[in-house]
């Protein structure tokens, strides 16, 4: 393959896991979206790429769909929905914010090590692409457990989703159905989260899980 | 010949410890017996160098003594020799100090008699060429040092460091125990040469090297086996403070090595990757808590630790280099951190004699109640600087050379095959900045507090500087420290009979790159030339200064301090050591300490001082050996009933004994 | 003959690290006088600046020890030799081999170790307050440092910087993620490094957030040119190093003719201007950070230079 070719794939991909990162430091909510937007954008372009050297003409449909659904529709939908829920201040974080850099590097190169191994066969493109994907899901699942805020537990569920979308684009011949299908299971899912979001609001005034917490009689 | 002489060397050192004993409170006994030991030592050093420079085959002898029939097998190689220069040099410069030193020690009968003995046990642990009188050595090294630990047993503090030494000496002599049972395999030779030729396999090979982390790493101070360390180094006189960290922590090292890059074969490279993380932990771990210390001994003892981790990160990348067999890069790292062996022996000891110096000077240990020495203890403070720059690792001083040494063998990393090394590699790396960094930071609030400045006390205030034989072994010290900045290559064509040996090949010859520069691996590749550096610093600041006073101005006034327009009346007003570390504490010792920072500020008309504490919590300590003890102490009390038993309940104890015994035998055949 | 050209060549590089200096200082400042509206001393201030510190009269305090007085001498000393081993115009110089990137680093950190002990020697509490916090600023400094060159040392197989500069010319570099987070790790290392906004301020004297111009508060007359003098080849320095590894456009090669070394000091000029004028816009634009936020800024670059490392390992060629 051109070697050009692999160095963008290489650099699409690392920039969607950098912002990855960016989204575990990020600690205003509305910032937070903002670089959510962005993480979509760029997975977008990654996907396109890949569609370009791969020449599959299906994959520029994923993209399409990430750039309009995750990177316009939803950030604007969150956007809203943090108005209207009035909560512009920071996010609360269980542990601090070096220690989430720190378990996020040694995620990364867990699933680089991980990947690499595990497909020393397949062709460097396909590896490259499944290791920066699986940090990418690995991460997202981490700044689900380190946040506390409804809200951000939501956005990294769909960082989470754009990994799964990263690598389904890398592995080749993966149908068109079967991604798609994963968008619109996540698109219902976030209307489902957004519906239980006023939910939460309306009954305990505050979107913290904690507060859930309370409720089910384990703490205090 | 090497090992008679070396012996010679060792035996002469014991029974000068003998003689002590009766001379103790001779008027000049200190003068006496620090000068007959300095001289065996000294010779030890020669023969070692000369057996490294002239790459003398190892020799070896069997003297009838130990277990009967068999004897104890001593033998001088190229590894052997490398430690007794380290030794011997140490070990002689430390003597010197201790001729000048000794006289101020209030209790000379309970060091004298150890002191010599000491040196001769660790001589005789180098020599050692079979498990038998390997760890008989060991121990009595152990021992004796604990000994002198308790010199000052009625001091605060003391009786508490003997007993965790001694827990963890009698911890990691047991290790060492199985760790060599395990390399016998069963057979019924101890001597090394048998160990060298059996095999084993990775299972046992991985358990040795654990078992070997434990025994030589407690001894050297490896996290979380350190907790001693900090307690015990400090206890002692200085100039067994000096010896201890500067040499007896290499000895550590020394049957370290000698197990895991002589003994035993090429271990796997998990095992590699475990000793690289701890050394990265232990450097970090150790500059932490040094800069969280007041009191200057043991905040040195905490440097130990660092250092330690430093020698360690470079043993563990050459365990990993030689398990992948890349052996120019082997010998590369264990070039790097057996250097850094000799380097921390040098500073290390210059650090603590300059301590005992202050201590004698002031008689306090608490940084916070010294300052301005510089004005009083003039060639101390010149000395003392170089020592700081040293373990700083800053160019041109020796320090630098073998931690840049060590960041060159990260940089060969990426050959390596396993992705588990090829990752951590790097993130060690980062750990070893981080150390590097923090310790340049540790020792600016050394030698700021301590030095610079005002004087904090009366004490300080009235200083006076040191004798004349403390100050030519701190010089010699200070000098060896730029020389060997200066002129790194030839340490390093030095060690090459020893990674010849030991890994089957060696770095590329230095002596004879042109301007005496060392490329560790090729010139396009990196390459640093410490002469030069210093030869460029000396010119262009020399130059830039006769300038300047030449054709600029020379013109000097002396005025109070500016200090922005706030002068301060009181010297307690300074930056002191607790406050010169609060940004570093509170950035990171926040996470690794839980170091919390209370104010207290009374409301306006109470009469109360406002007060601001630190509290700092050892979460090592706290998560390990604390629940250990208090299991011990239950277990301990639910059997204190054993202790009052009837004599009929006695005898029905040992009856059931014996009888679940024969049971068992019984069952087993 | 040949050798006495490299000589000739490799004095006039540590010439004009050291001529230029200033006025990339003064580039900088009136940059950003012009950004606020201001007129701004002429570009040739700092030049003044110096020589009329130089002529002044020293006021030492009474207390100070003769370290105080070596230091500005040692810290210019090793700063210039740290700047003087730095390709500018051409790489491959006599004496380049002298030391490696981590050595340059290093001796750096031997500038400043000695500086912030010269803030501890009078023993006023702003002297130790800066001494203390631009410590901590390089122990974070220092790590993020290493872990770019690392990433550049991965990619280019070499800490040496005239081979480094070399490979990074050549076409076999391609496009590296790695090494655009490497790139932005060096500039916020260099900005806390050299003390600028936003990491420290160096136009104030009265802000209790500040570390480098409190350390140096006690210094005076020819002492403070000498401190002035090293700072400025210092941004001179990361200017240069930032340029020569991730712009080495233009650069001459070792046995270059006099037209290769014209055209080499054409483009590093460029290049100075071009950073002094980036520096200056960064330097207006942003608010300067709390002192305990700076280590996230350094935790970012640290972050970067560790990720720029582990995604090289998924790259072409390793």
């Amino acid at each position: 393959m051109n070697a050009t070719a692999f160095d963008v794939a290489h650099m699409l991909a690392g920039s969607v896991v950098l912002v990855s990162f960016m989204m575990l430091y990020q600690d205003r909510l509305l910032a937070l979206l903002n670089v959510f937007a962005l993480h979509a954008a760029l997975l977008s372009a990654a996907v396109a790429w890949q569609a370009t050297i791969q020449g599959a003409p299906h994959l520029y449909v994923t993209a399409a769909i990430a750039l309009f659904f995750k990177a316009m529709i939803i950030p604007a939908a969150l956007h809203r929905i943090i108005r209207r829920l009035g909560i512009h201040r920071e996010v609360e974080q269980v542990v601090g914010t070096g220690i989430t850099m720190l378990a996020g590097m040694g995620l990364v190169a867990l699933s680089i090590s991980l990947m690499l191994n595990l497909t020393a066969s397949a062709d460097a493109l396909a590896r490259e692409d499944l290791a920066f994907a699986l940090s990418v899901v690995l991460l997202g699942l981490l700044m689900m457990i380190t946040r506390r805020n409804a809200v951000s537990q939501v956005v990294g569920f769909m960082s989470l989703e754009n990994g799964l979308i990263l690598a389904a684009t890398g592995a080749r011949g993966m149908p068109l159905v079967v991604e798609i299908s994963v968008a619109f299971s996540v698109l219902i899912a976030f209307i489902v989260i957004g519906v239980f979001l006023f939910r939460i609001r309306e009954r305990f005034d505050t979107v913290d899980d904690s507060a859930l917490e309370r409720f089910r009689g384990d703490v205090g | 010949m090497a090992v008679e002489f070396a012996l010679i060397a060792a035996g002469a050192l014991l029974l000068t410890g003998i003689a002590a004993i009766p001379l103790s409170h001779h008027r000049r006994a200190a003068e006496l017996v620090y000068g007959a030991s300095a001289l065996p030592c000294g010779f030890a050093g020669v023969i070692g160098l000369w057996a490294l420079v002239a790459n003398a085959a190892p020799t070896t002898v069997t003297l009838p003594l130990g277990l009967p029939w068999i004897g104890a097998h001593f033998r001088l190689d190229g590894l052997g020799a490398f430690f007794l220069i380290v030794l011997g040099l140490g070990g002689a410069l430390n003597s010197i100090y201790a001729i000048g030193h000794g006289r101020h020690e209030t209790e000379p009968g309970r060091v004298l008699p150890f002191y010599p003995a000491f040196l001769g046990a660790m001589l005789s642990v180098v020599l050692a060429d079979d498990a038998f009188s390997f760890l008989l050595s060991w121990e009595v090294m152990s021992l004796l040092s604990w000994g002198l630990v308790l010199v000052h047993h009625r001091a605060g503090g003391t009786q508490r460091a003997g007993y965790v030494y001694l827990m963890m000496a009698a911890f990691g002599t047991m290790s060492l125990l199985l760790a060599f049972g395990l390399m016998t395999g069963g057979a019924e030779n101890y001597g090394f040469d048998a160990l060298r030729a059996a095999t084993h396999g990775p299972a046992a090979m991985a358990a040795v090297l654990v078992l070997m982390l434990m025994g030589a790493g407690s001894k050297a101070g490896l996290v979380p086996l350190h907790v001693w360390l900090p307690l015990a180094h400090p206890a002692a006189p200085s100039h067994v403070s000096a010896l201890m960290s500067g040499i007896m922590t290499k000895i550590a090292v020394y049957g370290f090595v000698r197990v895991a890059f002589d003994l035993l074969g090429p271990v796997p490279w998990p095992m590699a990757m475990v000793v690289m993380i701890l050394g990265g932990i232990t450097a970090v771990m150790g500059v932490m808590q040094a800069l969280m210390e007041h009191d200057i001994k043991r905040l040195l003892a905490y440097h130990t630790v660092e250092n330690i981790g430093i020698i360690f990160i470079g043993l563990g990348l050459a365990l990993a280099f030689r398990a992948e067999g890349l052996t120019a890069a082997a010998a590369l790292a264990l070039v790097a951190a057996l250097f850094h062996v000799l380097n921390h022996s040098l500073f290390k000891s210059l650090l603590f004699m300059g301590a005992g110096a202050i201590l004698n000077a002031t008689g306090t240990r608490d940084m916070e109640r010294m300052g301005g020495l510089i004005h009083r203890m003039p060639v101390t403070a010149v000395v003392f600087l170089a020592g700081c720059v040293a373990i700083s690792a800053l160019p041109p001083f020796n320090g630098f050379v073998s931690e840049w040494l060590t960041f060159q063998a990260i940089l060969v990393s990426p050959d390596l095959s396993p992705w588990g090394l090829k990752i951590s590699a790097p993130a060690v790396g980062a750990l070893l900045a981080l150390a590097a960094a923090l310790a340049a930071t540790c020792f600016v609030k050394v030698y700021g507090v301590t030095f610079l400045g005002r004087s904090r006390g009366a004490e300080a205030a009235a200083a006076r500087e040191t004798d004349r034989w403390s100050l030519g072994a701190m010089v010699v010290l200070a000098g060896l420290c730029l020389v060997i900045g200066i002129l790194p290559g030839f340490v390093i064509d030095l060690l090459a009979p020893v990674t010849q040996a030991l890994l089957g090949g060696a770095m590329p010859h230095q002596a004879d790159s042109p301007w005496l520069t060392i490329i560790p691996v090729a010139a396009s590749r990196s390459s640093y030339n410490g002469f030069l550096v210093a030869v460029f610093i000396a010119l262009s600041a020399g130059t830039m200064a006769w300038a300047v006073h030449r054709f600029a101005s020379r013109r000097l006034r002396r005025a109070p301090a500016w200090d922005c327009g706030f002068p301060d009346p009181s010297p307690v007003t300074q930056y002191g050591a607790g406050s010169f570390a609060q940004p570093v504490r509170r950035v990171l010792g926040s996470v690794l300490m839980r170091a919390r920072e209370e104010v207290f500020m009374p409301p306006p008309g109470d009469l109360r001082p406002a007060r601001h504490e630190v509290h700092l919590r050892d979460l090592i300590w706290e998560r390990s050996y604390a629940p250990l003890a208090a299991f011990i102490q239950a277990a301990a009390t639910r059997l204190n009933v054993m202790q009052t038993l009837t004599i009929r309940r006695y005898l029905a104890l040992v009856v059931f004994s014996l009888v679940s015994l024969l049971v068992v035998l019984t069952l087993w055949n | 003959m040949e050798l006495i050209v490299a000589l000739i060549v490799q004095g006039l590089q540590m010439l004009l690290v050291v001529a230029v200096a200033p006025l990339l200082v003064g580039l900088v400042r009136k940059l950003k006088a012009r950004l606020m509206r201001r007129r701004g001393a002429p570009l040739i201030q700092p030049y003044r600046d110096i020589l009329r510190l130089l002529r002044k009269e020293v006021v030492l305090a009474d207390n100070a020890s003769w370290l105080f007085r070596a230091v500005p001498y040692l810290v210019f000393a090793a700063t210039w030799v740290a700047a003087a081993l730095v390709p500018t115009f051409a790489t491959g110089l006599h004496f380049s081999w002298t030391a490696d990137l981590i050595a340059i680093v290093a001796l750096l950190g031997s500038a400043r170790f000695f500086l912030a002990l010269a803030g501890m020697d009078v023993g006023t509490s702003f002297g130790g307050i800066g001494s203390s916090r631009e410590m901590m600023i390089a122990s974070m400094a220092e790590p993020a440092m290493l872990l770019a060159v690392f990433a550049m040392a991965l990619v280019a197989g070499s800490t040496q910087l005239s081979t480094v500069a070399q490979f990074m010319a050549s076409p076999h570099v391609g496009l590296r993620v790695s090494l655009g987070m490497a790139l932005v790790a060096l500039i916020i290392v260099a900005i806390a490094e050299n003390a600028r906004i936003p990491v420290d301020n160096p136009a104030t004297h009265l802000e209790l957030t500040m570390a480098h111009e409190a350390m140096v508060l006690e210094y005076s007359g020819r002492h403070l040119a000498m401190i002035e003098l090293a700072a400025a080849l210092k941004l001179v320095l990361y200017v240069s190093l930032i340029a020569c590894v991730f712009f080495p456009w233009g650069i001459a090669s070792g046995t270059g003719s006099a037209g290769a070394y014209g055209l080499g000091l054409l483009s590093y000029v460029v290049k100075l201007a071009v950073g002094g004028i980036l520096l200056a816009v960064l330097e207006s634009s942003i608010a300067k950070l709390r002192v305990f936020r700076v280590p996230h800024l350094l935790g970012t670059a640290l972050m970067l230079g560790l990720l720029g490392t582990l995604l090289l390992f998924v790259s072409r060629g390793l």
